[in-house]
């Protein structure tokens, strides 16, 4: 912990270790979910580095495409949908705390709630396979 | 028959005399029905009356006794002996503070923040007692009812490691307070909390560990008061956005 300004003579200030982290079970499932995010991001920079080669023409294309083919990108393709899934997964639990939904007088209770997150990201999910299955 | 006994490691720290706090054990008569607040008090009587701590009222009401206990927030008042048996039991002050002696730490920081975030009810224009009370109805008491739980103890201070890392952050119950005012309908405070709450060490700080509703004593739920907020202020900055005239609250 970074002492602050008014640190008055006397007082012991405790400081964080460096694997404050590893403490409790609640603090390394944080952890992961913010790790989570790195690989999603490195997802995206992907995948726009794709959109940019389409523009560039088919063989600049292809040659990104067998390159995402190797056995290493197919590995961090699925470490990234995982870590995609449990991102969603548990993001969309959390959404009962975080949204409070009213039905003219009434709290919608918090189960519905996340319920329904997981319904529209189904439909959403179906509709998207969907859409890329009949156009493939 | 030897009576039974439980060790308690207790955080001592001299200011003056020590640079950094020691760690003392203390064997004390292990007894069910005991809290380790009792140990303490039995330490204190029997044993070594130097060791400094605060309590009260001994029934989780008062939220003085708040410390680490094995490394977790508790009220001492609320955890049982046979909870931790058979030890060791670690007892440390609250984490994330400074600490002034042994177990008590200080609490300049927390109370200075909770007078920012101003818990109480604001009204823009204050009726005469005459024209009799402000009304309510149960649907608008339940919903800050359990945010005005908090018994100021803490433990959710020294649960939240946004707090340890960056100190100047509000914190959970000084925000959940901001927030159970916020709530209340007889409250016409928001626009004057607002600026404390959107302020980059106000809810934006907060990164949603929730280990802060996971200790709270009382069932407060202090990570659901800041990302509401987050929502509320979310949303707040989109109208100030989109409509010609802020479209504030």
């Amino acid at each position: 912990m970074t002492v602050p300004q008014s640190a008055r003579p006397g007082l012991y200030y405790p400081k964080m270790p460096l694997g404050w982290w590893l403490r409790r079970p609640n603090y390394i499932r944080f952890m992961i979910r913010e790790v989570t995010s790195v690989f999603i991001a490195i997802f995206l920079v992907v995948l726009l580095i794709e959109v940019h080669m389409v523009a560039q023409g088919p063989e600049a294309y292809a040659a990104v495409v067998a390159k995402l083919r190797s056995p290493g990108w197919i590995v961090f393709n699925v470490v990234a949908l995982a870590f995609a899934l449990y991102h969603t997964v548990t993001w969309f639990k959390l959404t009962g705390v975080v949204q409070v939904v009213h039905l003219g007088e009434r709290r919608v209770p918090p189960g519905l709630v996340v319920a329904g997150a997981f319904v529209a990201w189904g439909v959403v999910s179906l509709f998207i396979l969907y859409w890329l299955l009949v156009r493939s | 028959m030897r009576e039974e006994t439980i060790t308690l490691e207790v955080t001592r720290y001299r200011p003056g005399h020590d640079s950094e706090p020691r760690t003392e054990s203390f064997a004390v008569p292990y007894q069910k029905d005991w809290v380790v607040l009792d140990a303490l008090n039995h330490i204190k009587d029997q044993l070594d009356g130097t060791l400094t701590y605060r309590w009260s009222c001994r029934m989780g009401v008062c939220g003085s006794c708040g410390m680490m206990v094995n490394g977790v927030p508790k009220l001492t008042c609320s955890a049982f002996l046979r909870d931790y048996y058979p030890g060791p039991i670690r007892v440390e002050p609250l984490a994330n503070f400074p600490v002034i002696r042994d177990l008590v730490v200080s609490l300049d920081d927390f109370m200075e923040k909770l007078r920012r975030v101003k818990p109480w009810l604001i009204r823009a224009v204050e009726k005469p007692v005459s024209e009799g009370e402000y009304r309510q109805t149960p649907a608008q008491l339940e919903d800050y009812k359990q945010f005005s739980m908090c018994i100021n103890c803490m433990l959710c201070y020294a649960a939240c490691p946004v707090y340890g890392l960056a100190p100047a952050f509000v914190g959970p119950a000084a925000i959940a307070l901001a927030y159970r005012y916020n709530m209340d309908s007889r409250d016409e405070g928001y626009k004057l909390r607002e600026p404390i709450l959107s302020e980059s060490v106000g809810v934006w700080e907060c990164t949603f560990v929730g280990e802060c509703s996971v200790v709270c004593p009382k069932g407060v739920d202090p990570a659901a008061a800041i990302q509401r907020s987050k929502v509320a202020g979310a949303k707040d900055w989109a109208m100030a956005m989109l409509m010609p005239w802020g479209g504030r609250r």
